[in-house]
């Protein structure tokens, strides 16, 4: 069974938006008192962008990349992701959307212990329902891509963690997903490895992919071309748009 | 780059379904061991003891039809007043002429006489064996054979010759050709019988021809067992004449038993055990499955960020449910198999043992398996559910 996209959430050319956020908010505790983990976010993100969210601790940067990400439904407001309303979708769908549009990239990598660099890598495809044998191929090109062509049979636990993250890329974008999402990739990581990773993700966001990446990082966020500041579950900042951001605060 | 306008399904080939459903067993092999073996027990247990009881069956039903079920004895019972009846001299002759009957034989108890090793043996130890006037066609009606030497009637008849049952020879420790102490003189053994399933009481037997009782043992012609086989269509029709036959006076006095329902309803005994074991083995393979369902909850609480990492990779819930129910399925077959294995050993060890043919409905190990795989979806069922309701971003953030 196929989704059609609703045609009015095509906008034209480039500035054509991968995700739609309106008037989105997610609260949790009970209904008697409910607390706002984030509150009437309205942005959108166009295709080939790349995105860093920043705010304190608990500012709900994790909670508005999971809801992008399908993770997690909203309270309130819509979200569209690649065209999709996901209100819409169900969860074969919404998976659907994460299997084949979408990587995930975590602070602490979530690789499968014993399992080598290439297994890791090619269960990014796992759900595609793609042969084994095309799984592994691929992902022994997605780990020369990230620079570990020389790690296939390496384990998690004979890795650095600079290596294990970029081992966690490569699943990430081995199914070529147009929607790379990364919570503090570098946040378990040195400055030097945490570097490597930022050229990596501006590398795959060269090659078109759009990346989404929340960092505590004052510096490497300021290095990124467009940065969302979340403050108490609200968009206090966004520096594409300085006015609209001031004015929705 | 420009945006997909159709979604498809995420999809999870078979293939990487069992796969993954092995993953935890692979990783934890001895906790997947010791959960699979509460179920393997349970298995191994019934299936064990229905084998036995089956192969003791074909025993049963082999020995049958070697020894037949077409023999009938016929006993004094008694009288109205209390007392022992006795049948009449000339029962035999009486019960031959009925119709369908095709062999008969006899034996008359004589309880003055004992028999002994020799005349030195204290009279009091009898060993247990009982003296009889047999006539000549007990052996075919019984279908006894003889072990060594010969029958009563190769010798002759006023000779004082005695045949021993097999367990009568081997307590007086005799063989043919030797001398016991039979009344108040040595008789000579003439022949040995081996046993006679039909009718033990031969076994512990003297057997002393009928004329030679009369003469030197003062046996007075009453027989004490008829022996009759006919053919097997008439059985239950002779067995309605016997009494009437045999004692045309006082037929209440007479009674008539079947020496092969014996031997059967020592298998039904067997069978009330087989149906308690049965019972144990249920009880065993619920705290099996039990176990496997405490294994898997377990598990998903333990696997929890593997779970939400799944989801983040494009697994819908239901791959995450049929990932955890096949592995209950597959540590239960595991149990189930083994079980099974471990049940066609213990069967075959036993009969083989016993001397029985081993026999094993083939129905019983597939239901056997057949009953794991449904107690590993049981058991996998809620735990399978619980991980697909795992929120994949608590999941995660763990
Ligand atoms: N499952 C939950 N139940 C209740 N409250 C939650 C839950 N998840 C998040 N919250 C709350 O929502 C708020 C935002 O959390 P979130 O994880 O999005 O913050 P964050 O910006 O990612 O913080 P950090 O930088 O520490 O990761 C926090 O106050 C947090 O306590
Ligand atoms: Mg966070």
């Amino acid at each position: 069974m196929n989704v059609r996209t609703d045609p009015a959430l095509r906008l034209p050319g480039s500035s054509s938006p991968v995700v739609l956020l309106d008037g989105v908010s997610r609260y949790y505790g009970g209904s008697a008192s409910p607390v706002p983990a984030l509150a009437e976010v309205t942005t959108s993100i166009t295709y080939g962008e790349l995105v860093a969210i920043t705010g304190p601790s608990g500012s709900g940067k994790s909670t508005l990349l999971n809801l992008i990400g399908t993770l997690d439904r909203p309270s309130s407001g819509r979200i569209i992701v690649d065209g999709h309303d996901l209100a819409a979708l169900d969860d074969r769908r919404l998976s659907a959307l994460r299997a084949h549009r979408m990587g995930f990239v975590f602070q602490h990598f979530h690789l499968a212990e014993g399992t080598t660099a290439l297994d890791n890598v090619a269960d990014g495809l796992l759900y595609t329902g793609l042969p084994r044998r095309e799984r592994r191929a691929r992902a022994g090109d997605a780990l020369h891509t990230v620079g570990l062509g020389h790690r296939l049979r390496h384990r998690p636990h004979q890795l650095s963690g600079g290596e294990r993250q970029r081992v966690a890329i490569a699943r990430a974008v081995v199914g070529d997903p147009v929607l790379l999402l990364a919570d503090e990739p570098t946040g378990a990581l040195d400055s030097n490895s945490g570097g490597a990773i930022v050229d990596l993700l501006h590398r795959l966001n060269d090659n078109g992919t759009t990346v989404v990446v929340i960092t505590h990082d004052v510096q490497l966020a300021a290095r990124l071309p467009r940065c969302l500041s979340l403050r108490d579950g609200r968009l206090i900042a966004d520096s594409a748009y300085p006015t609209a951001a001031e004015a929705s605060r | 780059m420009t945006p997909h306008t159709s979604l498809d399904h995420s999809r999870l080939r078979v293939t990487d379904l069992v796969r993954l459903g092995g993953n935890g067993l692979r990783t934890r092999p001895l906790r997947a061991v010791l959960s699979a073996l509460g179920i393997a027990i349970g298995i191994a247990a019934m299936v064990t003891v229905i084998g036995i009881s089956s192969s003791s069956q074909a025993h049963l039903s082999a020995q049958l039809s070697r020894l037949g079920t077409n023999l009938l004895t016929v006993t004094p019972g008694q009288s109205l007043s209390g007392e022992q009846a006795q049948l009449p001299p000339e029962a035999m002759s009486m019960v031959a002429r009925i119709d369908g009957v095709e062999t008969v034989g006899s034996v008359g108890k004589i309880d003055d006489a004992k028999v002994y090793r020799n005349s030195r043996v204290d009279p009091r130890q009898t060993s247990g064996l009982t003296v009889f006037a047999a006539h000549p066609d007990l052996l075919e009606a019984v279908r006894a054979d003889v072990t060594r030497g010969h029958w009563l009637d190769q010798a002759p008849q006023n000779y004082p010759t005695v045949v021993l049952g097999h367990l009568a020879a081997q307590r007086l420790a005799a063989q043919p050709g030797d001398q016991v102490w039979l009344g108040d003189q040595y008789f000579t053994v003439l022949g040995t019988l081996q046993p006679v399933p039909l009718a033990p009481e031969l076994d512990t037997a003297a057997l002393v021809g009928q004329k030679a009782a009369e003469h030197l043992l003062g046996f007075d012609g009453h027989p004490t067992t008829v022996y009759e086989r006919s053919s097997d269509a008439r059985v239950s029709a002779v067995r309605a004449l016997l009494p009437r036959t045999v004692n045309p006076e006082h037929p209440e006095e007479v009674q008539v038993s079947r020496p092969s329902d014996a031997l059967a309803a020592k298998d039904a005994v067997l069978e009330s055990y087989t149906g308690l074991f049965v019972g144990l083995g249920c009880v065993a393979l619920l705290v099996g499955g039990i176990g496997v369902a405490n294994t898997m909850v377990i598990t998903v609480l333990e696997r929890r960020r593997e779970i939400g990492l799944r989801r983040a990779l494009g697994a819908a819930r239901r791959h995450i449910s049929i990932q955890f129910l096949v592995e209950a399925l597959l540590l239960s077959a595991m149990g189930g198999l083994t079980g099974v294995a471990l049940a066609l050993t213990a069967t075959a060890g036993y009969a083989l043992s016993q001397g029985w043919p081993v026999s094993m409905p083939l129905a019983v190990p597939l239901a056997g398996i057949t009953a794991t795989t449904l107690i590993g979806a049981l058991a996998g069922l809620y735990p399978a559910l619980r991980a697909a309701r795992t929120p994949p971003m608590v999941a995660l953030s763990s």
